[in-house]
């Protein structure tokens, strides 16, 4: 086992994880065996690998979301490192404050709730007064182009873009030093794209690390400083 | 010497003792509903039995008796109520406040002040203040256990919501020694004030709901209010038109059906004396 | 280490031959939102009620840290204690808003209640914040004093959450609080919730068979059936990784739209 080093926001080791789908006569469905990795302050790390090979499943057991069967999943919290993977609930939700944020591939849409509320909401969360987190939510939502007569309408009716691009800004509105990211440019056009990698080149400048799956090759090139191929730990037929 | 066919004031000695143990409980807890055992009386329910069972229990021979309904000795209540005892125990009675020993009142308080020694007898239809917000007598007797009483400012509050102030005329909830909350019986809110601080003894009595309670002498006794909202006594406008009297309660007498109308001390007794003194004044 | 708001310890209650509640433990710590899910017969609103204090266990016991810090058994509090807990720092939402309103009272006085229970006698002063809070539960100030069998069960839910509210407490108990809503009038009922309980820093225990609800209050979750706590957690790494066989049949039959 490795001693995680100063730098290092994240620190991921022989992570197992495996679905039982009882349901199903106890099928088991291998994802992902001996799954390592690091990420350090300030850098962005990828994810690759062909579809199903597991990627989506390891920022979800990184999150908290999934169980792992086995590992660690050590998280820099101050001059301490928490392990996720054996954490208690109350430990993960206050790492999810404070530390680590996550932004799905989808837009979870919460019925009738204002766009700017969904963003402004997560910003309170981060500790900002509610002025001030409606001027935060406000400057993403500016930033990656949503337009503004849409700030106070829910997402329900918005496009698939739109919808994520609100995800994302939900996403950015605290102050995780480490960012998760599944797929955050993929329904977005190439404007839109642009805008994304801008915010998490500054965010990334400013000591941010990200832990991110991108597809399309562009943002890799521009973001990514290290790619890390899932096929190497994955059980799955994918790979 | 025919034997009377009734035990002295009706009520046999046990079921006396019986009632005079509740008032001494009720004395000895200010305010606090005591449960009594009320007997089936010879008139119904709704006619005084509460009042008529305290009487009867306190009754001695050399008493004397006032019998008044809403202030007045001569109405029927009144008339019939005095009849009893006349009849039951053969005791004085008498209209003249300060003479009796033992008044007992339907929904007034005499105007002539009270002194130590005399009794007045309420009589009460529903003795449980928190009854119209809280139907449950379980949840009720808990309430006045743990004191709480939130519920009695609640009726307040909405009476100022709705009218612009605190519209109940009538049975005025008031607090006693700083610890029940009583139902002082329908008396008009122009007499709580003379329940507070008053030499006599003031015993309450509900027949058909089963309840004695009392207020010895030289209680405090506060009308509930709001801070901004105090208790007012009722002003009338008029004077009596019979004695002239600006500080008794007024009722109002149609005298046509033009509209006429006059008012008069609802306390006959007190007007009747005011009348005789003025005459009194004039012939000198 | 802070010792928890509520701690419940082998809470143990039987109907009959009905095992309703069979050696359940957890804990609560403030501002924490714990959802309690189950099929209909689980157990849940039983244990909710043991832990509010409204019934008594067979077996184990409540505790729960009052405001200076003591840590209570729920037995050794008197009546007196436990009503006054009530008032103060407990909340309890009722899905059928008649339970926990006076229906005749109008929502000035409602709210003001508990103000007036505490000892608040200036009129003016609890009608200011009875309407300040009226507001915050978005229904419109001249409504104050309508009483609430004029309000829609939108409305009366918002009241009850008032009512329930204006004394700061700080922990809520809520039974079903959408049950019997309209779809699109429960949406905005349970953002103000979830608002509510992130500006108020609120400990919450909401008893629902509705996941979706627990999924967007909650972040803890305990599954109950039969009187048994089948699994526990993350409220989202329960529902997205259920690990046990009924939590897995639970999560699976949830329609989605």
């Amino acid at each position: 086992m490795t001693k995680p080093s100063t730098k290092d926001l994240l620190v991921v080791e022989g992570l197992d994880k495996a679905f039982t789908l009882h349901l199903h006569g106890g099928l088991r469905l291998p994802v992902v065996s001996q799954v390592q990795f690091t990420v350090a302050r300030g850098e962005c790390v990828v994810l690759d690998g062909p579809s199903g090979v597991g990627k989506s499943s390891i920022l979800k057991i990184v999150f908290g979301n999934y169980r792992p069967d086995a590992g660690r999943i050590l998280l820099a919290d101050g001059d301490r490192f928490l392990d996720i993977a054996g954490a208690s609930p109350r430990a993960v939700i206050s790492a999810r404050r404070r530390i680590m944020g996550y932004v799905s591939q989808f837009l979870r849409v919460i019925p009738r709730v204002p766009a700017i509320d969904i963003v402004a909401a997560a910003a309170r969360e981060g500790g900002l007064e509610p002025q001030a987190a409606r001027a935060r939510a406000a400057s993403l939502l500016t930033r990656l182009n949503l337009s503004e007569r849409l700030w106070r309408l829910p997402p329900a009716t918005f496009s698939g873009g739109e919808q994520q691009r609100v995800n994302i800004a939900r996403g950015f509105a605290g102050h995780h030093i480490l960012l998760i990211l599944d797929e955050p440019t993929a329904s977005l056009d190439a404007e839109n794209r642009d805008a994304v990698v801008e915010l998490i080149s500054e965010r990334q400048a400013s000591g941010t690390g990200f832990l991110a799956i991108f597809h399309d090759e562009d943002v890799r090139a521009r973001l990514a400083d290290r790619m890390i191929d899932v096929s190497a730990f994955s059980m799955s037929e994918a790979a | 010497m025919t034997p009377r066919p009734y035990n002295f004031a009706y009520l046999d000695e046990q079921t006396k003792r019986m009632i005079r143990r509740a008032i001494l409980k009720a004395i000895a807890i200010p305010g606090y509903q005591v449960p009594f055992a009320s007997r089936e009386m010879p008139m119904p329910y709704g006619w005084g039995t509460g009042g008529v069972q305290v009487t009867a229990a306190i009754l001695g021979p050399n008493d004397v008796l006032k019998v008044i309904d809403q202030g007045a000795d001569d109405t029927t209540n009144a008339v019939s109520i005095r009849a009893f005892f006349v009849k039951t125990a053969g005791v004085r009675t008498t209209t003249d406040t300060s003479e009796a020993t033992i008044i007992q009142t339907r929904h007034r308080v005499p105007e002539t002040p009270l002194r130590e020694g005399q009794i007045l007898v309420y009589q009460v239809p529903i003795p449980e203040p928190l009854r119209f917000l809280e139907p449950r007598e379980t949840e009720t007797r808990t309430m006045h256990a743990l004191s709480e009483y939130g519920v009695m400012h609640v009726k307040l509050y909405e009476d100022i919501s709705r009218h612009g102030h605190i519209a109940t005329t009538y049975a005025y909830p008031v607090r006693v020694a700083d610890r029940y909350i009583m139902d002082p019986s329908p008396i008009p809110k122009f007499d709580n004030p003379k329940l507070d601080d008053c030499p006599a003894l003031q015993l309450f009595g509900a027949g058909r709901e089963k309840r004695i309670y009392a207020i010895p002498p030289y209680t405090r006794v506060i009308p509930l209010d709001f801070e901004d909202h105090p208790f007012e006594r009722t002003k009338f406008d008029a004077a009596c038109a019979l004695c002239g009297a600006t500080d008794s309660y007024l009722d109002e007498v149609v005298t046509d059906d033009a509209g006429g109308r006059m008012f008069v001390c609802s306390d006959t007794d007190y007007c009747e004396k005011r009348q005789s003194d003025k005459r009194k004044d004039a012939a000198e | 280490m802070s010792a928890a708001l509520l701690a419940a310890e082998g809470l143990c209650k039987r109907y009959g031959a009905i095992q309703a509640c069979r050696d359940i433990s957890f804990e609560i710590e403030e501002g924490e939102a714990l959802a309690i899910v189950g099929e209909s017969g689980s157990g849940k609103t039983t244990l909710l009620h043991l832990i509010a204090g409204l019934m008594t266990p067979d077996a184990g016991e409540v505790r729960y840290r009052t405001r200076d810090g003591v840590i209570r058994n729920h037995s050794s509090l008197s009546e007196a204690e436990r009503r006054a807990l009530m008032r103060t720092d407990w909340g309890f939402v009722h899905q059928d808003a008649a339970r926990g309103l006076r229906f005749s009272v109008s929502a000035g006085g409602n709210i003001g209640e508990r103000l007036m229970a505490l000892g608040e006698r200036h009129y003016g002063r609890i009608r200011a914040s009875a309407a300040q809070w009226l507001e915050r539960v978005e229904i419109s100030a001249d409504r104050l004093d309508h009483a609430p069998w004029t309000y829609s069960g939108g409305m009366r839910q918002r009241l009850q959450i008032a009512r329930n509210l204006v004394t700061s407490p700080r922990l809520v108990f809520m039974d079903e609080p959408t049950g019997g809503l309209d779809v699109s009038v429960q949406a905005r009922l349970l953002d103000l919730i979830r608002g509510l309980i992130a500006e108020m820093g609120l400990a919450v225990v909401l008893v629902t068979h509705d996941l979706a609800v627990a999924r967007l209050l909650s972040n803890r979750i305990l599954v109950m059936k039969d009187g048994e706590v089948i699994e526990s957690g993350l409220t989202d790494r329960v529902l997205d990784d259920p690990e046990t066989p009924y939590t897995q049949l639970l999560v699976s039959s949830v329609l989605a739209v």
